[in-house]
């Protein structure tokens, strides 16, 4: 509130409280490092040191890599949120245009299926599709893990909005240039569009990185395992007894969102805020 | 120039606004609308995977809902989990939010320490908190115990197990809390402040009684019921540390339709308890705009 700054000494109480609450808050990550350099014996001992007296990482990371194939985890984890987040923009984009932009009988009808689409969780559908995909032999695909995700009625919702603070001279000058329709979403509306595709882009990759629901249902061996289920299956494996390894397997699996979140913290959270909406 | 011209013309619009919104649609119907369709129905048949066919049996599934003991557990540990989460993550994080917002330094790093539970793998950070709770090598018991307090089993006894796995979803959810709280307290119009403090509010209490709180109304309604939901949909926590275990105590009623769904495969009944989480989520959604339109506006 006051402008200048308040002298430290005075501005003390305040930092400290707020120290004191990011400690507890880091506490689950500070151990989950230092365990993930213990020896297993020494994590039994229970000692309160963070800092291993044999140092033992080599081991613990080495044993997870050779134990689970983290870099297909990884891999199936950066295909089936790139291939989500390019359905979910190559279809929401242009339904958004029209929704904001152009004038056509049943849209109404359109934006109400919206609406409603965004009452659902999509937890409701799983059943039925996981069904579907069962009959037709797609369990354990890529398909299975990114087309139920393909429509994002929230996506359409957000690009609506954005779209309709686009002024319409830019959209009529387009078309006096000869440009299509299509031509105008991706050559004018969405390069106008940035700060909420990228919003929306966060959005979606940290959802669906951090998935477990539905990879769970429709995905059983390692062969398009995502992040979340490696983490899962090396429990299983280890009879989740192994700790420190085990708590390597966390750090390599949460590593990529957390550092592309400490690269670029202000998108981030400004992205998840305003797209908070869906949750 | 010919298209140009056709696609100004109203009917050109037209197909060119279906025609743009063809494939969403299409996704819409074969991803969202159906399967809704279907979970509704089945809702209402006796279907199992792998049976040969199934029977319309009207409200059975509901019937057989009120009468099983291990739904009503997780319905009520559900409502338990919300109940607990809610206050928690919301008063932290408003807390947290007025003193991030009371000075100029350190906005930016707190702002990313308290958000990092967010953007980090649910199921790898439930790994790290099932060490952490450990009830024999656990950080946190050994801290317990060389205070000479007791050492609880945290997440494998039946009377502490919800209680923790709340801790965790409070853990969860106060960072992003938090940054729509920052966002709301930023709307404020300073010169309120100085008003108040004219009209004679001079405690920090009655500025935040009078001014903050009034003016963060619709950010706190927001923040209540996206909080909500979000504990309404429980699952990751559950089905990495407990299973619903021990004896049912942390049974929560997503990881219920998933058992009966996918691992016993009562797809039927699966779908009817889908309905209840469905129902609980609209009910959130409704009491939000009905105290939309009431109460919490002042701009």
């Amino acid at each position: 509130m006051s402008e200048p700054r308040p002298p430290l000494l005075r501005d003390a109480p305040r930092l400290a409280l707020l120290a004191l609450a990011g400690v507890i808050m880091l506490m689950p990550y500070i151990w989950m490092v230092a365990a993930s350099m213990k020896p297993l014996d020494e994590i039994f001992r229970a000692s309160l040191s963070l800092w291993p007296e044999r140092f033992f990482a080599i081991e613990n990371y080495g044993k997870v890599f050779a134990t689970i194939p983290v870099g297909r985890y990884l891999w199936n984890g950066l295909v089936v949120c790139g291939g989500i987040l390019f359905f979910q923009l190559l279809f929401a984009v242009p339904a958004g245009y029209a929704l904001a932009k152009l004038r056509f009988p049943g849209k109404d009808l359109v934006f109400g299926a919206v609406m409603l689409g965004l009452l659902v969780p999509p937890h409701v559908q799983a059943l039925p599709l996981y069904v579907a995909f069962s009959q037709v032999g797609l369990l354990n695909s890529y398909t299975a893990l990114i087309a139920p995700f393909t429509i994002s009625v929230f996506a359409i919702f957000l690009f609506r909005q954005f779209f309709r603070s686009l002024p319409d001279d830019l959209i009529h000058a387009a078309r006096l240039d000869g440009f299509s329709e299509l031509a105008i979403v991706w050559r004018v509306v969405l390069p106008n569009a940035w700060p909420a595709a990228t919003a929306f882009a966060i959005f979606s990759v940290v959802a669906h990185w951090n998935d477990l629901f539905w990879p769970l249902i429709v995905v059983n061996g390692t062969d398009y395992a995502t992040p979340a289920l490696g983490v899962l299956f090396f429990r299983s494996a280890e009879a989740g007894d192994d700790f420190g390894a085990l708590m390597a397997a966390a750090v390599i699996m949460t590593a990529p969102l957390v550092i592309a979140f400490l690269l670029a913290q202000r998108r981030f959270v400004e992205g998840i805020a305003t797209t908070g909406l869906k949750g | 120039m010919a298209l140009t011209r056709a696609a100004r013309a109203p009917w050109g619009e037209a197909a060119a606004a279906w025609m743009l919104s063809a494939p969403a649609v299409l996704a819409y119907v074969l991803m969202l609308a159906l399967p809704t369709l279907a979970t509704v129905l089945l809702a209402f048949t006796d279907f199992e995977l792998g049976a040969t066919g199934f029977r319309w049996i009207g409200l059975d599934n509901f019937a057989e809902m009120l009468s099983d003991r291990g739904f009503g557990i997780s319905l009520r540990n559900t409502l338990i989990y919300v109940g607990l989460v809610t206050p928690g993550s919301i008063a932290g994080a408003l807390a947290l939010a007025l003193l991030i917002e009371a000075g100029l330094r350190g906005r930016t790093l707190f702002r990313a320490v308290f958000f990092l539970p967010v953007v980090s793998l649910t199921v790898a950070m439930a790994a790290a908190w099932q060490y952490l709770l450990h009830p024999t090598i656990g950080p946190l018991n050994a801290m317990l115990r060389l205070a000479g307090l007791g050492a609880p089993e945290w997440l494998s006894s039946s009377s502490t197990v919800l209680v923790s796995l709340a801790a965790i979803g409070i853990w969860e959810n106060l960072g992003f809390n938090l940054v729509l709280f920052l966002a709301g307290l930023t709307a404020i119009p300073r010169e309120l402040y100085a008003a108040a403090e004219v009209d004679g509010a001079r405690s920090a209490w009655d500025r935040f009684r009078l001014v903050t709180w009034p003016m963060l109304g619709p950010t706190t309604l927001f923040v209540l019921t996206i909080t909500m939901i979000r504990a309404v949909r429980v699952f990751d926590t559950v089905a990495v540390l407990t299973q619903g275990g021990p004896n049912k105590a942390s049974q929560v009623l997503l990881y219920t339709m998933y058992e009966e769904g996918f691992t016993y495969f009562r797809l039927g009944y699966s779908a009817a308890v889908t309905l209840v989480f469905l129902a609980i989520v609209l009910a959130i959604m409704w009491l939000q705009t009905k105290l939309l339109d009431k109460r919490v506006h002042y701009v």
